[in-house]
């Protein structure tokens, strides 16, 4: 294992992608697809609008590209910070 | 054929199926009894967590309740797939990286008290047990539409086989199996939805077609349905009516519940490495995806379909439907068969002949009625849980079509109820009667105490399933808040947090648990007893706050109690520290342990 001090940064990192993921996470769900749903009212998608899309599709589809991106990062950063399953 | 010998023929087939590859794969090896998913690749894994998950509430109740409601149940569509996010960010890799197989042994080491790892049990049986009740209620209306007998007759020949298929253990186990009733499952969701998206929209894939045009008018579908629905008095389909404040609460306790419900965690415990948790979450949310992105299509189409079945002449200008045609009229048998269970009713309450459905609340409705001599709303029950099982009929679709949805709608509820079922059992007999009450049990006592809970969990999910608190999904989102108010917020502050100690956990779950079982029973009745409550959903006590948007408060006061309590007492101890900070980083993470 390696030292205390590594460990820390590697955390810290780790912590950093999930507030990001988060932010987004609750931005498409609850943002897009419920309480910012009146400001995207003028973006029509096909007999609605774009945050119904959100609500219905959207929401959805973003969360697998955050799960993804979130798996694909965090193997770069136990490499990189030498923490990886040998 | 008949449709009953065929419904019986895809239902009996589909079984044969899930029982052969049982006993060829533990044919195979013994172990995988115990350890579903080690060695197993990520996106096998996936399919059957995905199998795992999505129960009656997914596949036979959820499209049934959008339908009927529109935007504003969007809720358990973004609850039930967002939840994979917390999963995969905050829980998988690190409860797999502690290596142990249960969430209340997690909880117990990390919080260093044998208390926190019963009262994690406790919550456990609780959430699981009312997530049972909805299952029941699902597969109450399976059995009564497929064996052509009443609902409850359905309900109750369903617990027993339910009983029969969590007592033969090990099926639910085998990752294969659950890779099989995954296929059944998807192929009797998408296949029935495929034919009414290209009758309606022409394309076949539900979720474009949900936002194509109209084949029949050339308008947008959306905004046909939405000029369709409204013209019977109902509120406009997608547009946002419900209480926002709700909503945004409702679909955070079905997030944090997916991610604190014990049976989906424990997939993540024995995938082969730290890195494979993280992909699984992915995979898993992929299949789930599937149906999930469908759901909306087939809610949508389906409230067109009946709409227009009932007043096929034009809409409610020409005249409805007679009751010959709803006799006679091959598209119209779905009627006759769902009234046999007595969730799906009509009477011709002013004896013209015909069964006016409409919103007969709605004032400019009331009106017409006034002036035409309608006596209210004919259609005068169709319970939202039968939708997606009589949806193909309602589509006139081919026999075989509406013999696969019967299959699928099965395997959805089975998987999920043995699944749940088991992991009740192991909580009583493992963790509650092995590992705190009495260590020295025999293994012999210890799979009969599995037996007895797995039983009494049935009986009691049966007897509350009669006079369920709401339709399948409504039930199953009950169980959703509880586990989210309960075992979320101590998983989270167990890997997240240095400062909460046992006494914090312990106070916190039984505080979250609490608050949201009472606020629960006081909006359902106690112990879902109906007539025990002392208010409704539609009036509740805290201002718009549903009794299902109540978990994501639960988990609030958890923390808050945890966080408290914590800074009040012994901070906790340098092992544990150590072991929260080797739970942080994949290295070194070997297989996982054994008891």
């Amino acid at each position: 294992m390696s030292d205390n001090s590594s460990n820390d940064a590697y955390w810290k990192a780790n912590v950093r992608i999930i507030l990001i993921s988060l932010v987004i996470w609750a931005l498409v769900s609850f943002g897009f697809g419920i309480l910012l749903r009146p400001m995207l009212a003028g973006i029509s998608v096909g007999g609605s609008d774009l945050g119904f899309w959100f609500a219905q599709q959207g929401s959805i589809l973003v969360f697998l590209a955050l799960i993804f991106n979130y798996a694909w990062q965090m193997n770069k950063l136990d490499i990189a910070h030498g923490v990886d399953e040998e | 054929m008949s449709q009953f010998a065929i419904n019986l023929l895809f239902v009996g087939a589909s079984f044969a199926l899930y029982i052969g590859i049982a006993i060829w794969a533990r044919a195979g090896s013994t172990s995988e009894f115990y350890a579903a998913g080690r060695g197993v690749h990520p996106v096998t894994n996936g399919m059957a967590t995905a199998a795992d998950w999505m129960s009656a509430a997914s596949f036979i109740s959820m499209a049934g309740l959008i339908a009927f409601t529109g935007y504003d149940n969007s809720s358990f569509l973004m609850g039930w797939t967002g939840g994979y996010v917390l999963l995969a960010l905050l829980l998988a890799p690190y409860l797999r990286k502690f290596g142990k197989f249960t969430v209340s042994e997690f909880i117990g080491d990390r919080f260093y008290s044998p208390t926190a790892r019963i009262v994690a049990v406790v919550c456990l049986i609780v959430a699981s047990t009312t997530y049972v009740i909805g299952q029941m209620t699902g597969v109450g209306v399976a059995f009564g539409r497929f064996l052509e007998i009443s609902n409850t007759a359905g309900l109750l020949i369903g617990a027993c086989v339910v009983f029969a298929y969590a007592v033969l253990g090990g099926m639910k186990g085998v990752t294969y199996t659950q890779v099989a009733q995954y296929c059944v499952l998807i192929t009797a969701y998408t296949i029935p939805a495929i034919f009414i998206s290209l009758q309606l929209t022409g394309n076949p894939i539900p979720a474009l077609g949900l936002f194509g045009d109209h084949v029949a008018s050339g308008e947008p579908l959306l905004a046909k349905l939405d000029a369709v629905v409204t013209e019977l008095g109902f509120k406009e389909y997608t547009a946002h009516h419900a209480d926002t404040l709700n909503m945004v609460l409702f679909t955070l306790s079905l997030m944090i519940g997916t991610a604190g419900l014990p049976h989906v965690i424990m997939r993540f415990f024995t995938v082969p490495k730290v890195s494979d948790a993280r992909w699984s979450a992915g995979w898993a949310l992929v299949f789930i995806a599937l149906l999930y992105l469908t759901a909306p299509a087939v809610g949508a189409m389906a409230r067109l379909n009946i709409s227009e079945l009932m007043w096929p002449n034009g809409g409610i200008s020409g005249d409805a439907v007679t009751t010959q045609q709803i006799e006679n009229e091959p598209e119209y048998d779905w009627m006759a068969t769902w009234q046999k269970t007595g969730l799906l009713n009509w009477e011709d309450k002013n004896g013209d002949g015909k069964i006016q459905f409409y919103n007969d609340k709605n004032e400019d409705l009331q009106a017409m009625a006034a002036e035409k001599g309608w006596e209210g709303n004919e259609l005068t029950k169709f319970n939202r849980d039968i939708l997606v099982l009589a949806n193909p009929e309602i589509a006139n679709l081919p026999s075989w079509v509406i013999g696969l949805v019967a299959a699928g709608g099965l395997a959805a509820a089975l998987s999920t109820a043995a699944g749940l079922l088991l992991a009740i059992s192991s909580a009583v007999s493992h963790d509650l009667i092995k590992g705190a009450l009495n260590p020295n049990i025999s293994e012999k006592n210890e799979l009969l105490s599995a037996r007895i809970a797995m039983g009494v969990a049935i009986a009691v999910a049966t007897w509350l399933g009669l006079n369920p608190p709401g339709f399948a999904a409504q039930t199953v989102a009950l169980a959703f808040g509880l586990a989210a108010a309960s075992i979320f917020p101590a998983l989270m502050m167990g890997i997240f947090s240095t400062k909460v100690n046992n006494v914090g956990a312990v106070s916190g779950m039984l505080a979250g648990l609490t608050v949201t079982l009472v606020y629960i029973f006081l909006h359902k009745g106690w112990l879902f007893i109906p007539g025990t409550n002392s208010f409704t959903d539609a009036d509740p006590l805290l201002g718009t706050i549903k009794s299902t948007s109540f978990g994501a408060i639960g988990a609030a006061v958890n923390f808050a109690v945890a966080y408290t309590v914590s800074g009040m007492t012994k901070p906790i101890p340098q092992e544990i520290k150590d072991l929260v900070e080797s739970v942080r980083v994949p290295r070194g993470a070997g297989t996982a342990q054994d008891h």
